[in-house]
């Protein structure tokens, strides 16, 4: 909950490793910070059983224990929380206002920190099906489909990484990709490829989900030859991409190309005193080690736009 | 306070079928990271619906039968019983005020 005075130097508007990183920083400088998240902290690494690329861990880290240490060490520097859905960001005079489901709160900084969302695939059955054989997390719901074969849609790190996971539970999986190669780091590759559990259906694309009360087959077709093709699965695990959460942002700040908040080196976005750092910032490599830095580069420069 | 209480299969049909006020049950599991955002929505949501629904946790890992007795299949999974029967269901994260509003309308 806020403490009384609903007025704040910084306001970080999402709890994932960019915005913990941000608190930590603007913490320490005692500015007085909140960070409003929808839910538990942690951001979408959390979803990760072993970050291996995290400096500073020679054994792989799991990103819920990664994010639970930036959150206590923020925490402890004198970070507020506040559980709440930010709905809108309005600039009032020197002022920023953000409005959540709390009500609104002013602050004269704001860095945005919100992350993705994950894409659906957009296909019959996907929305119907969801907790009944579709899922979007593999950690999360794996131990349902043990000795099940399964489907994982999608080449890039998160889809390859999930399929490895499955591979404790499924009976088989098939990674299903658009294209003909991967777009996973090559170590992952390397690891899905001598998985014995894992094949690939390549320049192959889903079209439709059926089943009963549950999943039962996907229609693929082949992009390549246009012929369509039908496997049987019970659960169908969808990782095919994600794009920045910028809806409650009303165009405020620019958005760049594909949509994610457009910044320049310092963090700034085309409001001065708002700041955008990690997955939601334009040309993110969308990595925890990448977000902290962007969070630490946004808290240092907005301490700066503070104090002139 | 109206705590969420962890509950297992034992005391399943006592705590959630048999209770004279509708139940909330929370199916979370271990390493699924919206069960884990959830959590503290369901903490609050607990002590705003006090006296009128009582809310519970049901690790799946641990009580396979219940859970595959109700379909349960994606976390969290978050069921409504009201005299023994569920009557809402929701799959995944979603927002407190969303959370909030489809509970009053089941009730």
């Amino acid at each position: 909950m806020v403490k009384s005075p609903k007025k704040y130097d910084v306001i970080i508007i999402g709890g994932g490793p960019a915005g913990l990183s941000a608190g930590i920083y603007t913490a320490r400088a005692r500015l007085s910070s909140l960070l409003i998240e929808r839910g538990a902290v942690g951001g979408q690494i959390v979803n990760t059983e072993w970050v291996e690329n995290y400096p500073g861990f020679t054994e792989s880290i799991s990103g819920i224990d990664l994010t639970d240490a930036m959150n206590k060490q923020a925490v402890k520097f004198g970070l507020e929380t506040l559980i709440a859905e930010v709905t809108g960001l309005k600039i009032s005079g020197k002022r920023k206002v953000v409005r959540t489901s709390q009500g609104d709160i002013s602050a004269g900084a704001v860095i945005i920190a919100s992350g993705t969302e994950r894409h659906k695939l957009g296909v019959p059955g996907e929305a119907e099906y969801t907790g009944k054989g579709v899922s979007y997390c593999a950690t999360c719901d794996g131990p349902f489909f043990r000795d099940k074969p399964v489907a994982v849609v999608g080449g890039g790190n998160a889809a390859i990484t999930e399929a490895i996971e499955l591979t404790r539970f499924a009976s088989k999986i098939t990674v299903i990709h658009r294209r003909n190669e991967l777009r996973a780091t090559k170590i992952v590759q390397e690891k899905a490829f001598a998985e014995k559990k894992i094949q690939f259906l390549w320049d192959s694309v889903v079209e439709a989900i059926s089943g009963d009360s549950f999943v039962k087959k996907l229609k693929v077709r082949n992009v390549k030859t246009n012929k369509t093709s039908s496997i049987k699965v019970k659960g169908v695990f969808i990782n095919v991409g994600s794009k920045p959460l910028t809806g409650y942002l009303n165009s405020i700040v620019k958005l760049d190309a594909v949509g994610a908040v457009a910044v320049n080196e310092k963090m700034e976005t085309s409001v001065p005193g708002i700041y955008a750092a990690g997955d939601i910032r334009s040309n993110s490599i969308r990595q925890v080690v990448s977000a902290a830095g962007d969070g630490a580069v946004a808290a240092v420069n907005a301490g700066k736009f503070l104090g002139e | 306070m109206n705590k969420p209480v962890e509950i297992d299969e034992a005391i399943f049909s006592e705590a959630v079928l048999k209770s004279e006020i509708p139940v909330f049950v929370d199916f979370w599991g271990p390493h699924c990271r919206p069960c884990l955002m959830i959590e503290p929505i369901i903490d609050e949501l607990a002590e705003d619906f006090e006296g009128k629904v009582s809310f519970v946790r049901l690790n799946v890992s641990n009580n396979p039968q219940i859970t595959s007795r109700y379909g349960v299949m994606g976390l969290p999974t978050l069921m409504l019983f009201k005299e023994g029967q569920p009557v809402n269901n929701i799959i995944g994260f979603h927002p407190k005020a969303e959370l909030k509003k489809s509970l009053e309308t089941a009730l």
